[in-house]
């Protein structure tokens, strides 16, 4: 299956790791990734900031840039929500009926990455290797916006070597929220402290989630304590083989 | 339009950095949110058709607000005919105004109080003080708030931030029937309280309530709380004063059969509610023999004008949405400036009031959107929805639309961002030395831009594609 990546603007500018993932991934299971290169940014940070007219010339772009593909596959649920949520009912509320129109086709075949493998590609284990002591992290857009439930967990659970352990408290949010971060910095650090404790407390060696915003800010965190915790994508983790041919 | 305690609140974000940095505070917070919310949770799981429930709940009341005119004037004309006087205010001055009559015409100086949102909305307990008449709250939590010279901090439970031990030292210091030996055991404090409220009810004249239904077909007001004290204000004074939120209005009794479901069992996480008073009217030999009900608008017309934002006119003041929320859970009920804290008075207050002042200029932006709280909510609120259309309505700081608008304008086409990601690269030793923005860089370390963006990789790996 082609399949089109939406690297997002935050992976592609800061975590290209994970986009490289995704594609050994898919390459392995026997797909065609493909990039666009039209795409740039889905338009939360400004939607959510409260810039909802300068997030429209993003839902544009990601429309024309992706209106021809069967699938597109997102490595991040929070970007995949703000596309499958909102792009319609921006365009719609900024009186852009064509557009809208055009956003809501596109939206049903926008995929988080757990949603494109367990769904649509049908697979749970997908041959990874990760000899590791993992905890994962269940986003707040990807839960409660997607609802994609226990999928990355059930992708999880299949890789080899894996010591899985669950997060206390997992649904709480980190405190991240985008701008929130910034303009409420003293609530955001509170929220991030206790998810920090949470994570320390299962002895994991690797945080993982399917947003690397939110990793950023928790990991940013582990990092400033020299907590010796990793944060990793879970795109990184199922594309990790036993050959140790990390994406 | 007004809520005069609160003036010159400050913003939320230095409102809360008080309170974050209160360890007891977010303990006592921490500890109750966090039993009611897994309590709640229960409760809700119980019933099969919660979802059906809470469509219901939220068709009847967007059906309700869509002919909110009529349901007043059926409700108002059933009312008057059963025997009670209904007024109009249009904010809280009017209200206030009017209650001061009312209560003055009555020759009393002081009121027995029913907890209700709507006198707090307007600051009644302060206006009454201005003309001499004194207002005794009784319900238990707000009693503790009142004695302690304090501002309520949840919808529900008023003095959640106060731990029992902080509770019997206001008991100790303010109730002048308190025991000696009074100790911090739950029920030694109930004793106390109840003791001091049965002398206030018995020489009670006059009690003002708040109302959590009115049904329109039948003229019947409904007041649901948890300890009868309620019941002891609304059945023993002779005069009756109820303050209602426009919005509280039910066209049918029927109706009841999903609010008195949905209501407990989001807000106490109980099956059913311990204490349920509906009137109607008055009756002859039974109750107050006066009884007004005084319908607030106070910014609610102007609210359900607008079409995102007036779904929070649903909301029944359960609390769910607080117990819930990790913000409300570090930042306590205060930071929101307003008697409406956490994620629904995000939403309300800065509606109701307007985004005039500095604290509701901030309230649509103290949150992380997780959405725990639409998840929990039985009218099915789109708090984060509502937010991030209150977030647009805010004028921005200068500096903040300059950066806003220099990433449009670089995310908008893949050219100037990969330009931006050319220089990130290039400033890597720069970044990696960086400690700005502080309100990031405090308390977390900033990633380092990688060597090459994950476009270049593609083009040097993948270039015959696409």
């Amino acid at each position: 299956m082609k399949i089109a990546l939406f690297v997002t603007c935050v992976n592609d500018t800061l975590f290209p790791q994970t986009g490289r993932a995704v594609v050994s991934l898919l390459e392995r299971l026997g797909h065609e990734a493909v990039f666009p290169e039209a795409q740039t940014c889905c338009g939360q940070m400004h939607l959510n900031t409260g810039y909802p007219k300068q997030a429209l010339p993003m839902v544009e772009s990601f429309t024309r840039a992706f209106s021809g593909y069967e699938a597109v596959v997102a490595p991040s649920g929070s970007c995949a929500a703000m596309v499958r949520e909102w792009h319609a009912k921006l365009a719609a509320r900024q009186g852009r009926p064509g557009l809208a129109r055009r956003a809501e086709e596109l939206a049903p075949r926008v995929y988080e990455l757990s949603e494109l493998l367990v769904d649509v590609l049908g697979v749970t284990d997908v041959g990874a290797s990760f000899p590791h002591r993992v905890t994962y992290h269940p986003t707040c857009h990807s839960l409660r916006m997607l609802k994609i439930g226990d999928r990355p967990l059930r992708l999880l659970r299949q890789v080899r070597g894996i010591d899985l352990v669950d997060l206390p408290d997992a649904a709480e949010c980190c405190g991240f929220g985008g701008t929130f971060a910034l303009k409420n910095s003293d609530v955001s650090a509170a929220m991030c402290a206790d998810k920090v404790a949470s994570v320390k407390a299962t002895g994991a060696e690797v945080l993982c989630a399917a947003d690397n915003s939110c990793l950023m800010h928790i990991g940013g965190s582990l990092s400033r304590q020299r907590s010796g915790v990793r944060v990793m994508h879970l795109a990184e983790i199922l594309a990790s083989t036993r050959e140790g041919e990390r994406a | 339009m007004t809520m005069p305690t609160y003036l010159g609140m400050p913003s939320f974000p230095e409102a809360a950095r008080k309170a974050v940095a209160d360890t007891r505070l977010r303990g006592n917070l921490a500890h109750a949110t966090g039993t009611i919310r897994d309590r709640r949770a229960k409760a809700v799981a119980e019933l099969d058709d919660w979802l059906e429930l809470r469509e219901s709940a939220k068709q009847i009341k967007d059906h309700t607000l869509a002919h909110l005119g009529h349901y007043l004037r059926l409700l108002e004309e059933k009312v008057t005919a059963a025997g009670g006087t209904v007024h109009w205010a249009r904010d809280a001055d009017e209200a206030n105004a009017l209650i001061t009559r009312l209560v003055r015409e009555t020759g009393e100086t002081e009121v027995v109080k029913v907890k209700s949102m709507a006198t707090q909305e307007i600051g009644l307990n302060e206006a009454l003080a201005k003309a001499g008449i004194a207002a005794y709250e009784t319900d238990l939590a707000e009693l503790i708030v009142q004695l302690g010279h304090d501002r309520p901090s949840h919808i529900l439970v008023p003095a959640i931030h106060k731990n029992r031990a902080e509770i019997r030292e206001i008991f100790r210091r303010e109730m002048p029937s308190a025991p000696e030996d009074l100790t911090d055991d739950p029920s030694a404090l109930a004793d106390a309280a109840r003791l001091h409220l049965r002398e206030r009810f018995l020489a009670a004249k006059v009690a003002v309530s708040g109302a959590n239904f009115a049904i329109a077909e039948t003229g019947t007001v409904l007041v649901v709380e948890s300890e009868g004290n309620g019941r002891m204000c609304l059945t023993l004074p002779e005069t009756l004063i109820t303050v209602m939120g426009i919005e509280k209005v039910l066209p049918t009794v029927r109706d009841l059969e999903v609010f008195l479901q949905v209501l407990p069992r989001s807000s106490t996480a109980e099956r059913m509610n311990p204490y349920t008073s509906a009137w109607t009217g008055v009756y002859e030999g039974d109750g107050p023999r006066n009884f007004h009900l005084v319908l607030l608008d106070n910014g609610r017309t102007r609210v359900r004008d607008d079409e995102i934002g007036r779904q929070a006119l649903r909301c029944i003041r359960c609390s769910a949405c607080l117990n819930v929320c990790p913000v409300y859970a570090r930042a306590g009920g205060h930071a929101y400036g307003s008697p409406y804290p956490g994620p629904i008075g995000a939403i309300l207050s800065p509606q109701l009031r307007g985004i005039g002042s500095e604290v509701d200029a901030s309230l649509p932006f103290a949150s992380s959107l997780c959405g725990a709280c639409y998840e929990v909510c039985p009218v099915a609120i789109d708090i984060p929805e509502v937010l991030v259309h209150l977030r647009a309505e805010v004028v921005k700081k200068p500096v903040e639309r300059m950066v806003m608008g220099a990433a449009g304008w670089a995310l908008r086409s893949p050219v100037r961002l990969k330009a931006a990601q050319r220089a990130a690269s290039a400033g890597r030793g720069f970044a990696r030395r960086l400690r700005y923005p502080r309100a990031w860089a405090d308390t977390r370390d900033l990633p380092v831009p990688p060597v090459q963006s994950f476009r270049a990789w593609w083009r040097n790996t993948h270039d015959d594609r696409t």
